[in-house]
C-alpha cells in the first residue's frame, strides 16, 4: 500500500504516525513532514512505526535526516516499532544506536522526559 | 532453469513494481517465507540504487531485472564472479539488478559506515542529493546484509547487481502453490 501519514501532540512530544510503505518513492513526503514539523517548532519527535509494511535505506536515510534537525535544536527523534521485519534493516545497519526504538508511543515520551529530569 | 526479466523505466514508483514481482516470482520458486521478505528489502535497495544513478547520468535508460531460479551459471561471470562474498549452494533463487549509469570508480569497495561506527551517519549532510540524508552505499552494505550471496560489478557502461539465495531442496516450484493459481 502507499504511505499515510498523520500526526498529533501527546505530553509536549509530537507523534508521527506511520502506515504503508517507506520507500524511494514515498519517502520524500515523509522527510516534507518532518522537516515541516521541525521548522513549526516541533523538537521532540516520535515516529510510530507499527503500522509500517516496509521500510528501505531511503527511508532510513529520511529518520536519520530527522533525526539530525530536531539534535540541531536539543531535541530527540525516537521511533516505536516492534516489527521484526521493520527493526532487521535497523540492526544491518548499526543504527540501532542511533535510534531509540521502543515499543509503545507511551514508553518512548516516559523515557525521553525521564532523560531529560 | 525459469527466468522472469522486467525492464523498467528509472522511476521511484516503478521499484515497488520491481518487488512485488520479485516476491511473486521467489515465493513461486519456492523460497521460505523468511527470506521473501530479505528478497524484497534487497531488491527494492537494488532497484532504489539503479534509479538515483539513472536520474543522476541517463534518466531516459531502461534498468533491468532479472529473476531465475537454477542451477549453474546464468550470465556473464556467473555465480562464480569475483566479488563473491558469501557462500555457495546449487538451487538458488538469484536476482540480477542492471543499470547503465557508469559507476564512480571501479573496484572501489562499498560503504564503510560499520567501521566507523553508527554515529558516522550523522556526519552526513542532511541536504545533500537524493531523496534520503544517506549515502547510496548504504542501499549496498544492506544488501550485502541480506543475501545469501552477492556480486557487485561497476563498470563504465553500468552496475551489475546479482543477489541469490538457496532454494530448499524440492522447493522450485513447476506447480502453482495453493492459492496462487
Amino acid at each position: 500500500m502507499d504511505l499515510k501519514l498523520d500526526h498529533h501532540t501527546q505530553d509536549d512530544t509530537e507523534i508521527v504516525v506511520v502506515e504503508g510503505e517507506i520507500d524511494v518513492y514515498t519517502a520524500p513526503r515523509l522527510r516534507e513532514l518532518l522537516i515541516d514539523l521541525v521548522n513549526k517548532g516541533n523538537h521532540h519527535l516520535v515516529v510510530d512505526m507499527e503500522k509500517v509494511e516496509f521500510l528501505d535505506s531511503t527511508g532510513l536515510g529520511v529518520l536519520v535526516g530527522g533525526l539530525k534537525r530536531v539534535r540541531a535544536h536539543d531535541g530527540t527523534l525516537d521511533l516505536v516499532c516492534t516489527q521484526e521485519r521493520i527493526l532487521k534493516i535497523f540492526r544491518i545497519t548499526g543504527l540501532t544506536k542511533v535510534f531509540g526504538i521502543y515499543e509503545s508511543v507511551q514508553e518512548a515520551i516516559d523515557r525521553r522526559k525521564s532523560k531529560q529530569s | 532453469m525459469a527466468i522472469v526479466q522486467l525492464t523498467i523505466s528509472a522511476l521511484p514508483a516503478h521499484v515497488r513494481t520491481a518487488r512485488l514481482m520479485a516476491t511473486a516470482v521467489a515465493r513461486r520458486a519456492g523460497v521460505s517465507e523468511s527470506t521473501l521478505d530479505e528478497i524484497r528489502l534487497a531488491v527494492g535497495e537494488a532497484c532504489s540504487r539503479a534509479v538515483e544513478a539513472h536520474r543522476t547520468h541517463c534518466p531516459e535508460q531502461p534498468i533491468q531485472l532479472e529473476l531465475s531460479d537454477s542451477s549453474g551459471p546464468t550470465g556473464p561471470g556467473g555465480p562464480t564472479g569475483p566479488d563473491r562474498i558469501n557462500g555457495s549452494s546449487p538451487d538458488r533463487f538469484e536476482v540480477v539488478v542492471s543499470d547503465r549509469a557508469p559507476a564512480k570508480e571501479t573496484g572501489t569497495p562499498v560503504f564503510n559506515g560499520f567501521d566507523s561506527g553508527a554515529q558516522a551517519y550523522l556526519g552526513e549532510s542532511v541536504s545533500s542529493g537524493g531523496f534520503g540524508g544517506l549515502s547510496p552505499d548504504v542501499g549496498l552494505a544492506v544488501i550485502l546484509g541480506l543475501a545469501d550471496e552477492v556480486s557487485i560489478e561497476p563498470s563504465e557502461n553500468g552496475t551489475v547487481v546479482r543477489m541469490s539465495w538457496p532454494l530448499p531442496k524440492g522447493g522450485a516450484g513447476d506447480s502453482d502453490p495453493p492459492g496462487l493459481g
